[in-house]
């Protein structure tokens, strides 16, 4: 049972036509339906560049898919990371029916619903529990399936209050809170979710990726999973496809894949934090990427920490605030560092920058660490990020005894060698 | 690998022209009484006259077209009372041109929901044609209720014995104006120019559909081609027959009606469901 292949893609391809739709449409298809009609092979699909957003190809015709093998077994939640445009949405929208692939063949053994995303099909007039049924049933559920799981879907939304008011009146997280609750109660066998978590505050992405989670370990269904946000996937995930230029260039394992795809191209740590969509402030100032202890030496206990935070500014700040929590499990706060309580105050210039910020040495026990960073001039938010990215502490023998500390019966935070007094 | 060449389902870039799956449809059941709900209840949300309003248009249209045609162009409806002639040509009329109208878009109109999620694109346009069904019904009430108070003011009008066939007509209306929507919809996909043929194309081919002018008129006037070979005009005239008891009809007419409407049907359905496999790429 555990080994059952249940979803198997197989040299998917997908063609698409760049440029403005419109003027050679008629003769293209005539063309194609000329060689059709012959028994020939479609003239267009010979022709075609790899799928490169950045550079300049020769061909109208693009690949953003080519060639892409993988499976998925029972049970396992699958994370597919890329860069933007290296075909990640095209995949799900193939492996979703919602639009057929040019080459190759899907073969799954489950019934797929797939969450591109929430709230497909809300109409703003109809109250929640009428939203709750029609999403439901777009989703694929049948209307007795729906009556027998709206008590559970209410409450799981946290939006009782508001069930029997049109979803117009509702704020947009409360919208995504019923939606996700109504596709969190799908029972499919395999389930797609594309970037959703990204709208919602972390209280709910928390609760998001717990339900997730059950939904793969206690059902025993299929999750695939794509994200920009990697402590997400690394919390979610057991296994990792990278697509790159339209094709698989990884697949293995959660840590691996990871690093991998954050070294194989050092501007990904950028460009996942620049896209992000999940930040507050205005943006005036934004974190583009955060590096640490230059981006080669491991974060070891007991040594010092330099976390490097790459900015752009749009207008230059007299007096910015810097703050930056480092949270365990996502969402407990272990330690703040912030330049105003600790006296220190200086200004940003516009433009590019970094600014470096150094714990001379970090008495955290090894494990798993994720950080919320916050920007503000003036009590005004300029940029603030929940989970903006994760380390880890390695382990180390701090105090020369031997032994690393490194169990979590001791706590997180570690003090300094203390004086010890018998008298 | 246990189960090697036993699948649910595959997904191949290759469909045949007649890879309907009707099972799939069937189980998509809820979603179509879903939809009908929320197209009935959600149109006049925030009016004043609410559902009113199914009733208001065609009771003026009616007052406008006796006027113009009835009283000042002098145009004989028979025994049938003008007004009562418009009314119920455009009650029947206004069932197909809705139909037609709401399908028409179905691809270019919910690209959005298609966009993002799959179920049978069909249950899209047969919702449309069963929430229309709830508007023509409220209109033949209408109907009704003018019919009756022309029977009590002592009109000669009364129904023929084949009364009983007005749903055939109505299915029969439905499946034309669904046809030719899904036609209409999957051609739209790539090539924007019909939606203009649509909007201008309905209008005109109510002049020679009957709605307002009777048989005897084209007759006269030796254009009886013009209508003899429209499905509409046949069925048009038929439902005036089979409710008010006077109406041109023949048996040709009546079986040329109905393979029409089959073959729009079919061909309609066909065409649908080859392009909702890759619509999304090329609308």
């Amino acid at each position: 049972m555990e080994s059952e292949v249940i979803l198997k893609v197989e040299n998917v391809s997908k063609q698409y036509r760049l440029g403005v739709r419109g003027t050679g449409t008629i003769s293209h298809d005539l063309n194609r339906w000329w060689h059709q009609l012959r028994g020939k092979e479609d003239p267009y699909l010979k022709v075609g560049d790899i799928n490169k957003r950045d550079s300049k190809g020769n061909s109208e015709y693009v690949w953003a898919l080519k060639g892409v093998n993988f499976e998925v077994k029972k049970g396992e939640v699958l994370g597919i990371i890329g860069k933007n445009g290296a075909g990640k949405s095209t995949l799900l929208k193939i492996l979703s029916k919602v639009t057929g692939p040019t080459e190759g063949s899907i073969k799954s053994n489950g019934r797929i619903a797939s969450l591109l995303e929430v709230g497909t099909g809300f109409h703003p007039e109809m109250t929640g529990r009428e939203n709750i049924y029609l999403n439901g049933a777009i989703l694929g559920m049948t209307k007795k399936e729906i009556a027998s799981k709206i008590d559970e879907i209410i409450e799981f939304s946290g939006c009782q209050r508001f069930i029997d008011t049109p979803t117009k009146r509702y704020s947009s997280g409360m919208t995504v809170r019923l939606a996700f609750a109504v596709a969190a109660h799908l029972e499919p066998d395999i389930l797609i979710v594309d970037e959703v978590l990204a709208v919602g505050d972390a209280e709910f992405q928390k609760k998001a990726i717990g339900k997730m989670k059950s939904i793969s370990e206690e059902g025993g269904r299929t999750v695939l999973f794509v994200s920009h946000n990697m402590v997400a996937v690394e919390q979610l995930c057991s296994k990792v496809i990278i697509l790159e230029n339209g094709k698989v260039s990884f697949e293995g394992g959660v840590t691996e894949g990871i690093s991998n795809y954050l070294t194989y191209n050092s501007e990904v740590n950028s460009v996942l934090l620049s896209k992000r969509k999940d930040r507050k402030g205005n943006q005036n100032f934004k974190i583009n990427k955060i590096s640490f202890n230059e981006g080669n030496d491991s974060i070891v206990q007991g040594k010092p920490l330099k976390i490097k935070l790459h900015y752009f500014n749009k207008l230059s700040v007299d007096n910015i605030k810097i703050s930056i929590t480092i949270c365990k499990n996502f969402e407990e706060k272990i330690m703040n560092i912030n330049n105003h309580s600790q006296g220190i105050f200086f200004s940003v210039e516009k433009g590019e920058g970094v600014i470096s910020i150094t714990i001379p040495k970090l008495y955290l026990i090894s494990s798993e660490y994720t950080i919320d960073v916050w920007t503000s001039f003036n009590d005004v938010v300029l940029d603030y990020v929940v989970n903006a990215t994760s380390f880890e502490v390695k382990p180390s023998d701090v105090f020369n005894t031997g032994k690393a500390l490194n169990t979590s019966q001791h706590g997180i935070v570690f003090p300094d060698v203390c004086e010890w007094m018998n008298n | 690998m246990l189960s090697k060449d036993k699948w649910l389902f595959e997904i191949t870039p290759k469909n045949s022209l007649f890879s309907l799956n009707l099972k799939e449809i069937w189980s998509y059941k809820d979603l179509l009484v879903l939809f009908v709900k929320r197209d009935v209840i959600t149109l006049y949300k925030q009016t004043i006259l609410g559902p009113l309003w199914y009733i208001i248009q065609p009771l003026f249209t009616s007052v406008i077209f006796t006027l113009i045609f009835n009283t000042i162009a002098e145009i004989k409806t028979g025994g049938i009372p003008p007004y009562l002639f418009n009314l119920a040509g455009i009650t029947f009329w206004n069932y197909f041109s809705e139909c037609l109208k709401g399908t028409a878009d179905t691809f270019k109109k919910n690209q959005a929901i298609f966009g993002k999620v799959y179920f049978p694109r069909i249950i899209m346009p047969m919702s449309v044609v069963v929430s229309n069904l709830v508007k023509f019904g409220i209109q033949l009430l209408v109907l009704l209720s003018f019919y009756i108070y022309y029977v009590a003011i002592g009109k000669s009008v009364r129904p023929s014995v084949y009364v009983v066939f007005l749903p055939f007509i109505v299915i029969c209306m439905g499946m034309l104006g669904l046809g030719f929507g899904m036609i209409i919809s999957s051609l739209v996909t790539k090539y924007r120019d019909l939606t203009f043929l649509v909007s201008f194309g309905v209008q005109l081919l109510m002049y020679v559909s009957l709605v307002t002018l009777p048989y005897s008129l084209f007759v006269t006037h030796d254009l009886t081609w013009a209508v003899d070979f429209n499905p509409m005009a046949q069925i048009i005239e038929l439902s005036r027959f089979v409710i008010l008891g006077e109406g041109t009809v023949s048996s040709f007419g009546i079986i040329y009606t109905l393979l029409f409407s089959i073959i729009v049907f079919i061909l309609g359905v066909l065409i649908f469901n080859k392009t909702e496999k890759s619509f999304i790429d090329t609308i």
